[in-house]
């Protein structure tokens, strides 16, 4: 398989506290793939080791066939912005602009013109069936509602990498399930690969396949060991 | 399942052949298992000798003679006892999964490997049910969820066993 997006060896430790002790995880093109694991294994960490939003302590982090850890922290946040598409538990809307100022967000970054932007912003909350609440801020929509709005900025940008971190975390289960539906489809039409954290194994049976993270250390659910090391986990890791 | 209560159910809504009480069994609760021609007329027929349907006269025409079924006050009196009772709650504390735990330990084996087996069939079986829900439609997502949940279960008792598999194997040992 050509991994789109990988982790290679990656020890990520947080003062004292081991996260990540030799993580190793290869996803490719188009695949929906679930990082499950308990508290504190270091499942987060890996998909932040995975992003560029943390550079591992050891080992290597590889996109589309180049390193990411050895990047300065501008490079990395270009590959950020314009590679890849993040949905968080919480929405993480910017609560003074309107829902469809939010989605825009990565476009108007990225040096798109507003009104393409805007209407590029549009498009997607039609798709996600958020049609007629693009004025409403972050305050005014349910939680569902601003998730969806939180997934369409994720996917405006057309990414090729989509890392969701427990993005049904704070809804209720139809809530859920739609979101998770929505995420899936679309980024199947797109052909986006998207790196799912989750506890939930009904959210984690949307995706392709998983992986389970213990202890600092990547295992394929098939009944082998994780793949090397031993430690204590922390909550510290996530 | 109760096939007789069901039927019954589905007489209860409007008198039927046997021939449109089968298909809409199947329809409803059928499932890719449908039920067998001759379990229908042999499940009518026990429901009229025991009072809880009765057959109208044979109706000629093309292909064999058909009846028609009624449920009887007997009948509807059965429906609404059996839809008010709950049924046994399910989860027996006789499980294959426990059985296979302690054994493992008992043994010296690895549980570990098993639940890790254990837990992969479930999510393999929550991503099939989780595919039926995302084309089926509204019956299916119904029926899909139910199987779903009860997995789900099973995947938290799994994850639970496996974070306290020291303790217990001392237990097993001693």
């Amino acid at each position: 398989m050509n991994a789109i997006i990988e982790a290679r060896g990656v020890v990520k430790s947080f003062g004292q506290t081991p996260a990540l002790r030799g993580a190793c995880i290869a996803v490719g093109p188009g695949e929906i793939v679930a990082v499950m694991g308990p508290s504190g294994s270091g499942k987060s960490t890996l998909l932040h080791c995975l992003s560029g939003i943390l550079v591992p302590d050891q080992g290597e982090a590889w996109f589309a066939g180049q390193r990411l850890d050895t990047l300065t922290e501008t490079q990395r946040s270009e590959v950020r912005r314009d590679k890849f598409g993040f949905v968080f538990q919480s929405g993480q809307l910017v609560p003074e602009l309107t829902a469809e100022e939010n989605v825009a967000l990565p476009l108007l970054l990225g040096g798109a013109r507003r009104a393409a932007a805007l209407a590029e912003a549009r498009a997607w909350l039609g798709r996600l069936g958020l049609d007629g609440l693009g004025r409403r801020r972050s305050g005014e929509l349910s939680g569902g509602q601003a998730q969806r709005v939180a997934l369409a900025r994720g996917m405006v940008g057309g990414p090729q990498v989509l890392f969701a971190d427990e993005p049904t975390g704070s809804l209720d289960s139809v809530s859920g399930e739609m979101v998770m539906s929505l995420m899936t489809r679309a980024a199947r039409e797109q052909g986006s690969t998207v790196i799912l954290v989750t506890h939930d194994a009904r959210v984690a049976a949307y995706a392709d396949r998983e992986v389970i993270v213990r202890d600092g250390t990547v295992g394929s659910l098939t009944g082998a060991a994780p793949s090397a090391g031993t430690a204590q986990s922390s909550e510290a890791a996530r | 399942m109760s096939v007789p209560l069901t039927l019954l159910g589905l007489l209860e809504r409007e008198p039927s052949h046997g021939y449109d009480l089968k298909r809409d069994y199947d329809t409803w609760f059928g499932r890719g298992k449908p039920l067998p021609y001759g379990q229908v007329y042999a499940t009518l027929s026990r429901l009229a000798r025991d009072g809880k349907a009765i057959a109208g006269p044979a109706e000629h025409g093309e292909g064999p003679d058909r009846k028609r079924y009624a449920i009887t006050e007997a009948g509807i009196a059965d429906v609404e006892r059996w839809l008010s009772e709950p049924a046994a709650p399910e989860p027996h504390l006789q499980t294959v999964l426990f059985a296979k735990v302690v054994l493992a330990l008992m043994l010296d084996r690895s549980a570990d490997r098993y639940l890790d087996a254990q837990r992969a069939a479930h999510l393999r079986r929550m991503r099939e049910l989780t595919a039926l829900k995302e084309r089926g439609d509204l019956m299916d997502t119904l029926l899909a969820d139910h199987g779903l949940y009860h997995l789900e279960a099973d995947l938290r008792w799994i994850d639970h066993t496996a974070a306290r598999l020291d303790t217990l194997a001392q237990a097993v040992r001693q």
